[in-house]
């Protein structure tokens, strides 16, 4: 397995040659639609799309630096039950983790899917990429990933792309059936696209594309961006965890918060179908809000701000991938994800464990070995 | 100014330390009246979540205790309650926590004495370490 692919390029351009590419995925019997990234016709702004017909393939946007939502939820309502046909996604890598944090609790089935997955780039923030999107035209996609791409600089217009994004290890569709390389490919001289699984070798070698052999500068330039980015996420960690070491600085952190519950909505693994905290638990009793207030003085309304944070910490650290649209999520700018990473590196490092890689692992938190941190009993 | 009396929030599954500490009554032996024993079905049913709360609500510390490996009623649900203590252990202290408020055990139904033994202790070990940092601030 593991075959090499190769596309030509489309009149010089990445964007023609993936809409070319996904065209003669659609154009085979057995697959029904395509999930991809699309511009939308009433706005200059990027979404997930449900394509069936291939003509609409023509607003197909996956290099655009946008990063809406997580769309392993969408794929997991997709594949609620059998949908009557194969469906071709095209994820981020943290799209795909989460996707595969979802299987393994029976709330994703990868049985009529092909994952499609490119290399990412990285994205910037909803806020600021509806201003860029607004500012620039149609070519800026194809033109900010080759400039990614040949080591300029990420930042457009004087903003830099998501903390999440810049911070991000793990850049490389690692989970898909179809891998599109960007890095260290010369992309002149045509698309690399890997088969990542028996599947994607299938479907591969039913597409007419030439055959290719893996790219000898791919894994020092994989490395390279990763050194990068794991730099940055060191940095990052480090002043976050001296600005939350204490319950009196984490209050501080979370002080704009509402408890508007946005970041829980976003957050791809987020896997309760009812949350605790939007039930009648915390629809506490009038009296009780008075006795808290006699106790302490004063209390902050609306309550368990904190205790809400720390509970989804405990909840669904070990199943973080890091993919930032808690923060994205945010009303206020509080910086949701880094608190996040800086936990979550450290939940499943004990654990042993990394959200995303193997759908064959358990989730920490559902198993056991007889023999294990025996040193914390007693 | 008194003396500081911590207070401690014990998690004890029905079928092993709530039974020891039922035992450890009708034998009449001593342990600190700081401790709210919380009787639980099983350990394994302790959301972090509760432990969380507590802390944030002003105990000084949590105890979560069931049956010895192999004796869980349920079979396996202490196994599962020492991995989510792992966690919390991992979380908890990244936000100034004492590791040490947080205690779990293992109290077989027979081990009233060892009941009141661990609870002592805990609450003299909590008695050196002082008032929890949430006691006083508008955490909720």
């Amino acid at each position: 397995m593991a075959g090499y692919f190769k596309a030509d390029l489309v009149e010089n351009s990445l964007l023609k040659t993936l809409r070319a590419f996904l065209k003669t995925m659609l154009d085979m019997d057995d697959i029904r639609s395509i999930l991809v990234p699309c511009r939308l016709p009433m706005k200059p702004r990027i979404m997930p799309m449900l394509v069936s017909d291939a003509s609409y393939l023509a607003n197909a946007d996956p290099i655009a630096p946008s990063f809406p939502l997580n769309s392993a939820r969408i794929v997991s309502r997709l594949t609620r039950k059998t949908a009557g046909g194969v469906l071709a996604v095209v994820l981020r890598p943290c799209e795909m983790r989460a996707f595969v944090e979802l299987v393994k609790l029976n709330q994703g089935h990868p049985d009529d899917l092909i994952l499609v997955g490119l290399d990412c780039i990285g994205a910037f923030s909803n806020r600021d990429y509806a201003g860029i999107a607004d500012r620039h035209d149609s070519d800026f996609s194809e033109n900010y990933c080759w400039n990614v791409l040949s080591g300029k600089d990420t930042k457009t217009d004087g903003t830099d792309q998501t903390p999440a994004c810049r911070t991000c290890m793990q850049p490389v569709p690692d989970q898909a059936d179809i891998r599109i390389q960007l890095f260290g490919s010369r992309l002149e001289d045509g698309l690399c696209i890997q088969a990542g699984s028996e599947k994607g070798e299938q479907r591969l070698s039913r597409m007419q594309l030439k055959s290719s052999e893996r790219s000898l500068q791919r894994d020092s330039a994989v490395e390279q961006v990763i050194r990068v980015r794991q730099s940055n996420c060191e940095n990052m960690i480090a002043e976050v965890e001296q600005k939350t070491d204490s319950m009196e600085k984490l209050n501080r952190y979370l002080a704009d918060c509402v408890n508007c519950y946005n970041c829980r909505v976003a957050c791809p693994v987020c896997y309760c179908k009812e949350c605790v905290f939007a039930t009648d638990v915390f629809c506490h009793e009038p009296y009780q809000y008075l006795r808290w207030a006699d106790r302490k003085g004063a209390i902050k309304m609306p309550t368990d701000t904190v205790f809400y944070h720390l509970t989804r910490l405990a909840h669904m650290s070990t199943a973080c991938v890091g993919c930032g649209q808690c923060s994205n999520a945010c009303p206020n700018d509080i910086p949701v994800m880094e608190l996040f990473k800086s936990v979550s590196l450290r939940t499943q490092k004990i654990f042993d464990y990394q959200a995303g890689r193997d759908v064959q692992e358990k989730p920490p938190l559902t198993s056991f070995r007889e023999n294990e941190y025996e040193d914390i009993v007693g | 100014m008194d003396a500081f009396e911590p207070s401690l929030i014990a998690f004890v599954c029905n079928w092993c330390t709530y039974t020891a500490a039922d035992l450890a009554g009708t034998s009449r032996l001593y342990y600190p009246p700081n401790v709210r024993l919380i009787r639980v079905m099983c350990t394994g049913m302790v959301d972090p979540q509760y432990v969380i709360k507590a802390f944030l609500e002003g105990a000084d510390g949590v105890l979560v205790s069931g049956c010895h490996p192999g004796d869980c009623h349920y079979i396996n649900g202490n196994y599962k309650a020492r991995r989510r203590i792992r966690l919390l252990k991992e979380i908890l202290p990244r936000f100034g926590f004492d590791e040490r408020r947080l205690r779990l055990t293992w109290i077989g139904a027979s081990d009233g004495i060892e009941f009141s033994h661990i609870i002592t202790e805990l609450v003299e070990e909590l008695k050196g370490l002082g008032p929890v940092q949430t006691q006083n601030s508008m955490v909720i």
